[in-house]
């Protein structure tokens, strides 16, 4: 599927509900928020992509973007963060496609994870490592 | 009737391998009675379609020595495989004999000795000779170049890429991807590349902002050749802003995007090419999984981590090809492409062996006008070397231990760091160091020399991090060059382990006392990928050491202690 830079930016406008989250008087674990989301069902390991780069050019602003054919809902966590959530994307029926796109801070490197909510109400995860470095030299 | 796998592998077995050619043992005639240019380049074309692949040239115009790694670890589900082989090991893989020319070419023992019986490898004049010869029996093989071509050398330094371009030029390539190349800043890259008369590839190099595909560079051609529909699929170096500064060419993100690169497939498929071709700067371990991900691509040209192996790779029904570097060699792909399919191949990895192969005229004229405004200063003999420099291994080489001599005395520092960096050619013991031979391994356009302090601790964090670079088992986490080089330090480094567990007794080498995580420590290094780095130019402080020494005398370095190998 492509999308132009201007439809994937509307298209974000308009599913988008980034929560702020308000920080919660102890961080809880991804396990823990997991199972919020998921009411404690099972979660399969197949029907969430999650694109993010394999090594950081910038800790600090790391393009991800994720998609679940007809999700109602996508969570996106960073582990290894201080609050490991990043941002819960709603998606309404009137919603063209289950998928969003943003960028993310990284504390360092880690596992991050998106798990969505299908559209028969299953769940799904999948997670990548991102790398966060503090740079090399190159061949 | 045959499978296509079973013709690929039929065609393997015939694929020309030099190295099964034998010469002799020690003591056989020179390099310019014993072979001949028509051994070297010849060649049954086959099938329809030529490629010819030149990679990682780093600015080197003229023939040069360069000896290749002797250490040279894979992990993961690369340990042992190619390229991650060395030495007698690699010739018996090859069937190459030893004392023979492939010896010389391919593997790093006796190097001196050898180097001295068949000469300096490389010139582009010469590789302008290979070229003309090909396109003679293929007027439309197609001349690709993997990039790290702008960068490397004094001129290339003086002329901002001019003198590589002007030559390259000369040789009309008809496609190029990058990497070094965006260390001349954005700016610079950009008046070259508006100016090319072939395509600029590159289907990861994308608007840093925007996280759409660059402008300035487009995924891929396409190329009716021998009555198929080609596409050329540029892959440029993944880890640019990380391994370089960044801040130097800010307009542009990079990254592996193995899925982009499946649209871009699957995209020139639909558009009816018979043949995908991969003209990359992954690296070699990185190309072999992304063949293994991606579906559809024929032939991977490998560029990036300086391999030169004489027969390519096959991952599923992908070639792999990886071509060396600085000049030393040439590779030639004939295909066999009929109704869209690739039916077989032939291949060979030409050694440019500078004194079998006649030099073009055209072009050592045109060479000799890009080093002509600059012969004074790169013919300045500044000492002497009484040992082999080199650089190529996974932890150090000789040219790096002398250049982290030259920072801790000339910088005075208790430590020193130099990038661990493939490029830079050999000098045999007994010759003389010229400019020139300093601007080979240190030209770069970020080459301040730092001084500061560091804790024992942030070093070893340094350690782990290159490490990890290299040494990470899943290769798309590599970034393709070797250990940062260290002096004034030894260290134990197990590469089997995790990041953060790698590296341990790290002891300082001027009082044998173990670093001490809290203590901090006068570090001196050059190459900084941070914007700002104040310090003299690597080079100055090197030709400075050297003047001092007079002669240079490189002791082997054991400061290195490897496990998990």
């Amino acid at each position: 599927m492509n999308f132009t830079r201007r439809e994937t930016l509307a298209l974000g406008a308009a599913a988008m509900a980034v929560a702020a989250l308000p920080l919660p008087a102890l961080a809880k674990t991804t396990d823990e928020l997991i199972a919020e989301f998921t009411g404690g069902a099972d979660v399969a390991d197949e029907g969430v992509e999650l694109d993010a780069p394999e090594i950081a050019e910038n800790g600090n602003t790391v393009p991800i973007e994720v998609a679940a054919e007809g999700a109602s809902a996508i969570m996106v966590l960073a582990g290894g963060n201080p609050t490991p959530p990043v941002a819960t994307f709603n998606f309404g029926p009137l919603a063209g496609a289950s998928r969003a796109k943003t960028r993310i801070r990284l504390a360092g490197t880690q596992d991050v994870i998106a798990v969505a909510k299908l559209a028969d109400g299953s769940f799904a995860r999948t997670s990548k490592t991102v790398k966060v470095t503090i740079g090399g030299c190159g061949g | 009737m045959i499978s296509r796998r079973d013709f690929l592998q039929t065609s393997m077995a015939a694929t020309a391998i030099l190295g099964a050619s034998a010469y002799g043992n020690w003591g056989r005639l020179a390099a310019q009675q014993a072979l001949t240019q028509d051994q070297l380049l010849e060649f049954d074309t086959f099938g329809n379609v030529s490629l010819i692949h030149v990679t990682d040239i780093h600015g080197q115009l003229k023939p040069i020595f360069f000896r290749e790694p002797e250490v040279n670890l894979g992990v993961g589900g690369n340990k042992g495989e190619v390229p991650h082989v060395t030495g007698a090991d690699f010739r018996r893989l090859y069937g190459i004999d030893d004392g023979s020319p492939s010896h010389y070419a391919l593997t790093y023992d006796d190097f001196t000795a050898l180097a001295r019986e068949y000469g300096r490898m490389g010139g582009l004049d010469r590789v302008a000779t290979v070229v003309n010869a090909i396109r003679a029996a293929r007027p439309d093989a197609l001349l690709l170049d993997g990039g790290d071509t702008w960068h490397g050398s004094y001129t290339c330094h003086h002329t901002q890429g001019q003198d590589m371009v002007n030559v390259m030029n000369a040789l009309k390539p008809d496609a190029m991807t990058f990497h070094w190349e965006f260390t001349l800043g954005s700016e610079r890259m950009q008046e070259i590349v508006e100016g090319l008369p072939f395509a600029a590839l590159g289907q990861n190099i994308f608007d840093a902002e925007w996280d759409e595909p660059a402008e300035l560079f487009k995924p891929y051609k396409f190329f009716e050749r021998g009555g198929v529909k080609i596409a050329v699929i540029g892959q440029a170096f993944p880890y640019m802003p990380i391994a370089n500064p960044g801040w130097m060419f800010p307009e542009y993100s990079f990254g592996i995007r193995d899925q982009h690169m499946q649209q871009m497939v699957d995209e020139v498929r639909e558009q009816g090419a018979g043949l995908v071709v991969l003209l990359s700067h992954n690296g070699f371990d990185v190309d072999k999984k992304m063949a293994a991900q991606v579906k559809g691509i024929d032939v991977i040209l490998s560029g990036h981590t300086h391999d030169a192996l004489p027969e390519p790779v096959l991952v599923g029904d992908t070639v792999i090809v990886a071509s060396g570097s600085n000049g030393k060699f040439v590779s030639r792909v004939d295909l066999d492409v009929r109704d869209g399919r690739m039916m077989g191949f032939r291949h060979k990895l030409i050694p440019i062996f500078s004194d079998v192969i006649a030099p073009d005229a055209q072009m050592t004229a045109l060479i000799d006008e890009q080093r002509a405004p600059y012969k004074d200063a790169l013919a300045e003999v500044i000492g002497q070397t009484d040992s082999l420099l080199y650089r190529r291994g996974n932890f150090n080489g000789s040219w790096d231990d002398l250049i982290c001599a030259a920072l801790m005395s000339e910088r005075e520092a208790d430590i020193a760091m130099s990038p661990g960096v493939r490029w830079g050619p050999s000098l045999l013991p007994g010759q003389d160091i010229t400019r020139e031979d300093i601007f080979n391994v240190t030209s770069m356009s970020y080459g301040e020399a730092y001084r500061t302090e560091m804790t024992g601790d942030y070093i070893r964090i340094v350690l782990e991090d290159v490490g990890d670079n290299i040494f990470n088992p899943d290769p798309y986490y590599q970034q393709g060059g070797d250990m940062v080089r260290v002096g004034g330090l030894g260290y134990r480094i197990d590469i089997s382990k995790p990041q953060g567990q790698r590296i341990s007794d790290m002891t300082l080498l001027k009082t044998g006392e173990a670093i001490d995580p809290e203590k901090s420590y006068v570090v001196a290094g050059w190459a900084s990928v941070n914007e700002g780095t104040e310090g003299p130019q690597i080079w100055d402080v090197v030709e400075s050491h050297i003047r001092k020494q007079g002669t240079v005398s490189i002791e082997p370095n054991t400061s290195v202690k490897v496990a998990g190998a």
